[in-house]
């Protein structure tokens, strides 16, 4: 177990390396001066250099390669080129949005997937099982921004139960805060709710049809029991799986919710980062997701190594 | 319930804030400011929020374009025009509460021209060759040579007025003069400014202000009907402007600009160096087209690179004005009957919609384009720097900058020396009339040599609270200046 696990490791350590590079390589090839940028079409000449040279622009790939690298190892993540504060402030100050909001929307996706995939799945080939599979269809196929303004007009401009959009931040007040996030968060769960249903009734009914269920009901455990006991447990477990790519999908990919709804989230930071050229905030913040997603990645196979033998010595 | 008591404080705090007067407002900006120094960056939204507000200069702007004393109260020219000396207002406090004196001037524009500055407007100082402190509150400012522009330019936000100990935090926490005080800066949601209690000027009627950023334009019309946002004074979507106008609950802020909307033509391009070729390209467009089409019907056409609200304004639409046949005539004798132009467009909605509509007139008169739509970085990179395009939309939002044609290597790679000789004229004359006279004659000569395809004025869009008053209704450059805003009883 130790051998996988620093096997993994040395893995973990190559992809972490390559990750960077091609992250780097890419934002160098990307056209546009961010020093050009921020000065403008007025700007003369030794000013723009002034201002390479203030943001660490000059010097050779190579050692810049290095001197990004080797400041995200101690932890310096690099100071953004436009707002001119450390990217690890502003990356903290946006999860503070981003992370509770993705939250929210997989709390509220759940508590509906879940039970309307059980009901749908309990009730297979009837009417409520046909009218949830079709409700989840234009679930998934509604564009969730188009909904998310939906959402707005009639809860915001027809109502106005919410405000149309913006966070006030936690220090508002912890209700504040849900209420700003919630219209959002119903934007993003309807189409992941809709996905989490339908697989929560393909899953159950594959697991209905197992030996072990058929046993369950010849011990004497009525129909419910048996689902309850023994059948949800395993259904769950490809419902997790999908949470899971769900939870890094939203963390940084909410980016059109949050242009609508003018949230300050991760996805805002990183489009707003490359429409200025503030390639350093890019840079890090990129990495900073692919370390997030290597690192889960690596805990969960842990966890299957552990659960599995066979895999330990697959190597 | 200690929630529950909460959600009730906050409620009655909401009916308590909505029974007294109002004071606060809530400004909605598209872009968010990269930083907050209007010295060290180019960025239109940095001046939308500080300037006039947080920071001042010498002089300022009025809404109407013209000029108005700041932080000098007033001034005199020696006879040869090259030495300008300030006598700046006594008593003025910065907002870390230190006293504004000439050694802060003196040190303001010595940093914006020094060799390291990374002033974005640095030929403003260019002329300048010493600053000189006469007391604590005169400073003489002596010229190179003669410039008649240099009461304006010390009026621009990158000639605003800083202090030595904290012009380095400029960026992050501005500390000016103005009438409101930095206070807060929730990046990418919002910037809180509030009343500075020891202004020079006259007490703002507002207490504070918040400054929300929304770049989506479906989104800044929810906000404003949802009455997230008080005023959007460059509002981003024209087409439903009807819809708040025919609503009594708002009102629509329209005005002008400084930008010159320009069809710019690459000059030093193949055929395009050819003015017949120019001229047929001028000719194929209906500026009305473009005006109704890309921009809801808001706009001045302009035959130009001047603003129409400018007194010495020159109307020359009828040089270029809309001819198909005549370009189609100019083109056939040029030689030029099948070309093929590359059209790049900025990401601005007058951008790439008017270049549809462009493309449309250019086609109508055998003229093809490439268009390749360009994220603004990129423009300037390949057009404004690398001059790899032979046409672009662009507004040219700097205010008077007709100098621009004087310079041959701008990216319109236009040299005419008889223009360049205009431009030395204009800035050894100080006498108005005389201004005025060569101004009229720059206008015509550029118009004349179908420098660019000139289209039409940017009109500035805005709506707001039907009660606020005060707001600017032009954009002579840019700013939202909130010191004489307020709400109506």
């Amino acid at each position: 177990m130790i051998g996988y696990a620093f096997f993994r490791l040395v893995s973990l350590c190559a992809s972490l390396a390559a990750a960077s590079i091609v992250i780097f390589g890419v934002i160098e090839v990307i056209p546009g001066d961010p020093a050009a940028f921020m000065l403008g079409v007025s700007a003369t000449d030794d000013a723009v250099a002034a201002l390479r040279a203030e943001l660490g622009l000059e010097g050779g790939v190579t050692a810049r390669y290095f001197s990004w690298v080797g400041g995200m190892l101690v932890g310096d993540f690099g100071t953004s080129y436009t707002y001119r504060v450390p990217v690890s402030e502003l990356v903290l100050a946006r999860l503070q949005v981003s992370l509770p909001l993705t939250l929210y929307a997989l709390a509220l996706s759940t508590a509906v997937a879940i039970p309307v995939g059980l009901a749908a799945a309990a009730r297979r080939g009837g009417t409520a099982d046909y009218g949830i599979m079709a409700a989840t269809q234009l679930g998934i196929a509604v564009p969730n921004f188009w909904f998310a303004m939906l959402l707005v007009l009639v809860f915001s401009i027809g109502l106005g139960w919410f405000g149309a959009g913006g966070f006030p931040g936690w220090e508002a007040g912890f209700w504040t805060g849900v209420k700003a996030l919630t219209l959002p968060a119903v934007a993003l769960a309807l189409p992941q709710a809709s996905i989490l249903a339908r697989i929560m009734r393909s899953s159950l009914l594959e697991v209905l049809g197992q030996d072990y269920m058929r046993t369950a009901r010849a011990k004497g455990l009525s129909g419910r029991q048996a689902v309850v006991s023994h059948g949800l447990r395993n259904a769950l477990i490809p419902v997790m799986t999908i949470l899971g790519l769900q939870f890094s999908f939203l963390l940084a990919g909410a980016i059109i919710i949050e242009n609508v709804f003018f949230l300050p989230g991760l996805g805002r930071l990183i489009f707003q980062g490359i429409i200025q050229r503030d390639l350093i905030v890019v840079e890090s913040v990129v990495m900073l997701l692919v370390f997030a997603v290597i690192m889960v990645t690596y805990l969960v196979d842990l966890t299957y190594a552990a659960i599995d033998p066979r895999l330990r010595r697959s190597i | 319930m200690r929630y529950g008591s909460r959600v009730a404080a906050a409620i009655l705090a909401l009916g308590v804030g909505a029974a007294q007067a109002q004071d606060r407002i809530v400004i909605g900006m598209q872009l968010e400011p990269p930083n907050l120094d209007p010295t060290g960056g180019a960025a239109a939204a940095i001046d939308e929020v500080v300037y006039a507000n947080v920071f001042e200069g010498l002089t300022r702007y009025r809404s109407d374009g013209t000029i108005a004393p700041g932080l000098a109260e007033s001034w005199s020219v020696s006879d040869d025009g090259t030495v300008y000396t300030f006598h700046l207002r006594a008593g003025v406090k910065f907002h870390d509460g230190s006293e504004m004196t000439a050694d802060d001037v003196k040190f303001s524009l010595d940093r914006a021209r020094s060799d390291g500055s990374t002033n974005a407007q640095k030929s403003l100082f260019a002329g300048i060759t010493d600053v000189d402190v006469v007391d604590s509150v005169t400073v003489k400012i002596t010229l190179a040579a003669p410039n008649g522009g240099f009461i304006t330019n010390m009026a621009w936000g990158d000639a605003v007025i800083l202090a030595p100990e904290t012009a380095e935090r400029a960026a992050t926490e501005p500390v000016g003069t103005g009438p409101f005080r930095f206070s807060r800066w929730v990046q990418g949601d919002r910037i809180e400014l509030v009343r500075n209690p020891d202004y020079w000027g006259e007490r703002p009627a507002l207490e504070s202000a918040t400054f929300r950023f929304i770049s989506d334009p479906t989104a800044a019309f929810a906000a404003v009907m949802a009455g997230d946002v008080d005023a959007f004074p460059a509002y981003p979507a024209p087409e439903t402007l009807a819809q708040f106008d025919a609503d009594p609950r708002f009102q629509l802020l329209i005005g002008s600009t400084e930008g010159e909307t320009i069809l710019s033509i690459n000059n030093g391009s193949g055929s395009l160096g050819d003015v017949n070729v120019r001229r047929a390209i001028s000719h194929a467009i209906n500026r009305r087209e473009i005006i109704d089409g890309a921009m809801f019907g808001y706009g001045t056409p302009i035959g130009t690179h001047f603003a129409p609200h400018n007194p010495d304004y020159v109307d020359l639409t009828d040089i270029s004005a809309y001819d198909p046949e005549l370009s189609r005539k100019l083109l056939a004798e040029a030689g030029a009957e099948d070309l093929t132009l590359s059209l790049k467009l900025p990401p601005p909605s007058y951008a790439r919609r008017g270049g549809e509509i462009v493309a449309a007139q250019l086609r109508a008169v055998g003229i093809a384009t490439e268009i390749s739509n360009l994220e603004w970085a990129q423009w300037l990179e390949q057009v404004f720097r690398g001059k790899d395009y032979d046409l672009t939309i662009v507004s040219h939002t700097e205010p008077m900058d007709i100098n621009i044609y004087a310079r041959p290597d701008y990216y319109f790679q236009y040299d005419n020396p008889d223009f360049r000789n205009l431009m030395k004229d204009l800035d050894l004359a100080s006498d108005p009339a005389e201004r005025s006279e060569i101004l009229a004659a720059a206008q015509r000569i550029i118009a004349e040599d179908y420098v660019n395809g000139y289209l039409f004025q940017l009109a500035r869009t805005g709506v707001a609270d039907a009660r606020i008053q005060g707001l600017w209704p032009n954009a002579p450059t840019q700013a939202n200046d909130l010191t004489g805003v307020s709400w109506r009883e």
